[in-house]
């Protein structure tokens, strides 16, 4: 019984001395970003890497979400003679939810994995002590860029995205449900609000932010060697996307209504 | 350094440290793997705290140092490591001068001609420096780091086992190197080895650390005559004696 209770307080205290640890890391972030100077290279480096490469996977998720999407709803709507919703359904659900989270979901198995990776293997290779010799600070020359590109290319991807999810309904409920497509369109638009747009691309900037700095903390304190970066890695992804699933509900219940 | 102390959890690694090493000197610090040589060369530019003791350069104390001074200082440096540490994403001209370029905004032209000059001081053809660091050879990254360390012509030198893993010829380039351009930069260096023969070499004075103390240091060429067994047996590299006793016992404590 007394070594279940140690296990349990160990537990608790090493789930709060992670907290503080990535919340001074938060904050160090943060304070970096903001200041001089700016590696303007990294960051571009950065935006291609998470912004523009990020665009096909992105667009090839959000294009058959939204396929399946116009499916399965019409199934569903046609049992009470409400398929004419389809195109609302699909555009609000879109714009609103899938669009960011997807994109939020792919983006961290692709660039948190990548980040981790990248500056793990700086971690255990002395690079990130060169940098300090170099008088460069590593805060300001890695991390910064990453979690600013981050937060400001996911909110355009998801953009990206939800414009392709609402075509891949369109196609699905003109070509395959045969709805007539100025029908579709303008029941896409009309129900369709400034607000669920901007919800969605605050839940990016959001899932942005947070997959960056996932990426960047666990590659930061990596472990020694191949399997220590190995561990960095999965980490990263596991712990960006759920706190993509947690964030997603928090923004969502603050923007409610 | 006076009574320098650092410990990872349980583990002493540094228990009570004390060197000094004059201007344009070159110190070469030796001990068994693990021994601590490399904490105690990163806790000199605080890339690792020093739990306790005085760490000073030219009077200034360097532990407990206010991050401002810690970067004033670390400008005075130039530091090469064990494996290079060489930025894997850039060309070879822009590790040589990243602190030039990123620190004192050298135009790329400058910085191109700058690199040229180093790594032909160095031995390397100027044909390397557009290539990336995992398109060379040990040896040649050996040298990339080395020009990195030196191109800021910095006045203190650390080097991290600058010739391991190289064959004894190239090891033998390194140190020849390594001598040239300590003596064009009037540099005090620190230096880890395990490579007696580089030892003699660069040496100017040795310092022997064992179980975090430093238990002998004198001139290089007192090093065959110390009189510490230690310090005797690592220098001839027998497999039996003290040091060989000590880390049984510490393996068979755990």
């Amino acid at each position: 019984m007394t070594s279940f209770l140690q296990n349990i307080g160990r537990a608790a205290l090493g789930f709060l001395a992670a907290l503080g640890r990535i919340t001074l890391f938060t904050a160090d972030a943060v304070k970096w970003t903001f200041c001089p100077p700016y590696y303007l290279r990294q960051f571009l480096r950065q935006v291609i890497d998470i912004g523009y490469l990020s665009l096909p996977v992105v667009g090839l998720t959000t294009l058959f979400s939204g396929m399946v999407l116009a499916l399965q709803s019409y199934t569903g709507f046609a049992r009470f003679s409400a398929e004419d919703t389809v195109a609302t359904v699909v555009v609000l659900s879109v714009t609103r939810e899938l669009g960011p989270v997807l994109a939020g979901l792919m983006v961290a198995g692709r660039i948190g994995a990548s980040m981790a990776a990248e500056i793990g293997t700086m971690r255990v290779t002395d690079q990130i002590d060169a940098l300090d010799t170099l008088s460069t600070r590593p805060m300001q020359y890695l991390v910064a860029p990453r979690i600013l590109a981050g937060t400001i290319c996911l909110p355009f991807l998801v953009l990206v995205g939800d414009l392709i999810g609402v075509f891949g309904g369109y196609i699905v409920g003109v070509y395959r449900l045969g709805f007539n497509p100025s029908i579709y369109l303008s029941r896409t638009m009309e129900y369709l609000e400034f607000s669920d747009v901007t919800l969605g691309l605050i839940k990016a900037a959001v899932f942005g932010f947070l997959i960056a700095l996932m990426g960047c903390y666990h590659g930061y304190n990596s472990g020694r060697g191949a399997e220590g970066v190995g561990r960095a890695t999965t980490n990263a992804v596991v712990s960006s996307s759920i706190l993509i699933l947690i964030a997603n509900y928090i923004v969502t219940a603050i923007f409610f209504g | 350094m006076k009574h320098v102390a650092k410990s990872f959890g349980t583990k002493e690694v540094l228990r009570d440290v004390n060197l000094s090493v004059n201007a344009e000197e070159s110190l070469v610090l030796i001990g068994t793997s693990g021994c601590g040589k490399s904490v105690l060369l990163k806790c000199l530019l605080d890339l690792i705290s020093a739990d306790s003791g005085s760490i000073t350069v030219d009077g200034q104390e360097l532990i407990g140092a206010d991050r401002e001074t810690m970067e004033q200082m670390r400008r005075r440096f130039g530091m090469t490591f064990q494996f290079g540490a060489l930025f894997d994403s850039l060309p070879i001209w822009e590790n040589v001068t990243f602190r030039m370029r990123h620190q004192q905004k050298m135009k790329r032209a400058e910085a191109r001609d700058l690199a040229v000059e180093t790594i032909t001081q160095l031995g390397l053809s100027p044909m390397v420096i557009d290539q990336y660091p995992a398109e060379l050879s040990g040896g040649m990254q050996k040298r990339v780091a080395l020009a990195r360390a030196i191109a800021d012509k910095p006045e203190i030198l650390l080097f991290d086992e600058p010739t391991s893993g190289l064959d004894p010829i190239t090891g033998g380039v390194i140190d020849r190197l390594i001598i040239d351009a300590v003596q064009r930069l009037g540099a005090t260096t620190m230096t880890i080895s395990h490579d007696m023969a580089s030892v003699r070499r660069i040496a100017d004075k040795v310092a022997m650390i064992h179980n975090g103390v430093i238990i002998w240091c004198g001139p290089v060429a007192d090093m065959d005559n110390s009189g510490v067994p230690e310090v005797d047996q690592f220098v001839h590299g027998r497999a039996e004696g003290p040091l060989t006793t000590a880390a049984q016992e510490a393996a068979r404590q755990g």
